[in-house]
């Protein structure tokens, strides 16, 4: 999916994070990021994907990867094993492209040009989902992702245990991990 | 959210998502064994003449052929469990397939030991029935809990990791219902044992292929 030099850094970011190395986990996940979404955008045509399910898609299969990591095998070449969570989310994503109404052409032109980002349909779905996390979750999963505080901050700015905020977080996540999956049906 | 700020979570969930599989494998086995374990000690119950049995090579033939078929599952499940074709899928067909030669070997052997008029009543046993009941049965804690674990997973094949998990499973229903059976013959493993452990993989393929999709 990319030139061998990142394919072994990926290597051994994944291997450390496995070993219990959360910067380099961290500088992992960051590292993957646009590759995905380069490659999402690339091959997403031939899972007759459109532009606005890009995003979605690199998020989808960021979820799986952190969730699923444990699956692969440090005597074998990542690359492969990424691909193939890519692969599983864009055939996710075609099927639910297949359920969704189709939406008359004129009625997308003027995002298909836009930030994916910054992209309107991609924004509904995503606040959505966000919404349906419930609002002290969603202050939670904010204060974390978006605001950038760590852990221990946000446990003592909501008046929670750090436990408790790990465990909240592991949920939410897990949770829209499933939102996105329930989609399909 | 941006993708940013999903990484930002997902590396800020480090620690609360780290998954120990073996750790999990272990714990799933034990538990779905222990359950069946009871099931059958507290309500069908050991073969009366389980004392002398154990001197039987027949009796004791019946637990081979069946944990060496759940010990070539449970080798397998790791590898079925991964979003990537198997690396070695020979060595899962050749381990799978060491139950069922070890079966044909001890049924060849009886064929030449046992008068052909004792085949048929060998075959056919006196508890057939309860044997396509028992195992299913004594199959299905163990079942579950592998379902349950292999959800963490990510199987290329959903369907082929159910089977696998219904394979191990079958074959630990199979050797705790064998201590209640009284059929030892060969022959009748290889029609009802096989039978009921087939059911049990079918089971688990279908389960599977809803389950397991991730």
């Amino acid at each position: 999916m990319t030139q061998a030099q990142d394919q072994s850094d990926w290597a051994v970011l994944m291997q450390d994070s496995l070993s219990g190395d959360a910067d380099a986990y961290r500088r992992l996940l960051a590292s993957l990021a646009p590759t995905l979404r380069a490659f999402v955008q690339r091959r997403g045509h031939a899972y007759g994907l459109e532009r606005a399910d890009a995003e979605d898609v690199v998020q989808e299969t960021l979820l799986a990867i952190h969730l699923k990591r444990h699956t692969w095998d440090p005597s074998r070449p990542i690359a492969p094993w990424i691909v193939a969570i890519t692969r599983n989310k864009m055939i996710d994503a075609q099927r639910r492209r297949r359920v969704r109404r189709d939406v008359p052409l004129e009625d997308v032109a003027p995002f298909l040009t836009a930030q994916p980002d910054d992209d309107p349909l991609i924004r509904r779905d995503l606040e959505t989902m966000f919404e349906a996390l419930g609002v002290r979750n969603r202050d939670l999963v904010q204060s974390i992702s978006v605001e950038g505080r760590s852990i221990g901050e946000t446990a003592k700015r909501l008046n929670m245990k750090e436990g408790a905020v790990r465990v909240a977080l592991h949920r939410a996540i897990k949770a829209m991990a499933t939102m996105y999956r329930s989609y399909e049906s | 959210m941006k993708t940013d700020d999903l990484v930002t979570a997902l590396a800020a969930d480090f620690e609360a998502s780290r998954v120990r599989p073996n750790r999990r494998f272990a714990l799933a086995l034990a538990a779905g064994f222990v359950v069946s374990a009871v099931v059958l000690v507290a309500a069908i119950g050991l073969r009366r003449d389980i004392g002398a049995a154990v001197a039987s090579p027949r009796f004791l033939f019946k637990f081979v052929v069946t944990l060496t078929l759940a010990a070539a599952a449970a080798a397998s499940l790791t590898d079925t469990l991964r979003p990537t074709p198997a690396a070695h899928p020979w060595r899962i067909a050749a381990l799978l397939a060491i139950a069922p030669a070890l079966l044909a070997l001890a049924v060849a052997l009886e064929l030449l030991s046992a008068p052909s008029a004792q085949w048929w009543p060998r075959l056919v046993g006196a508890n057939a029935r309860w044997c396509l009941v028992f195992i299913p049965l004594l199959a299905a804690a163990p079942l579950a809990a592998l379902l349950t674990f292999a959800r963490t997973g990510a199987p290329a094949s959903p369907r082929a990791a159910g089977a696998v998990a219904g394979l191990l499973s079958g074959g630990l229903g199979a050797a705790l219902y064998a201590s209640h059976c009284t059929d030892d013959s060969p022959l009748f493993v290889s029609v009802w044992y096989v039978i009921a452990i087939g059911v049990v993989g079918c089971v688990g393929a279908a389960l599977g292929s809803r389950w397991l999709r991730w």
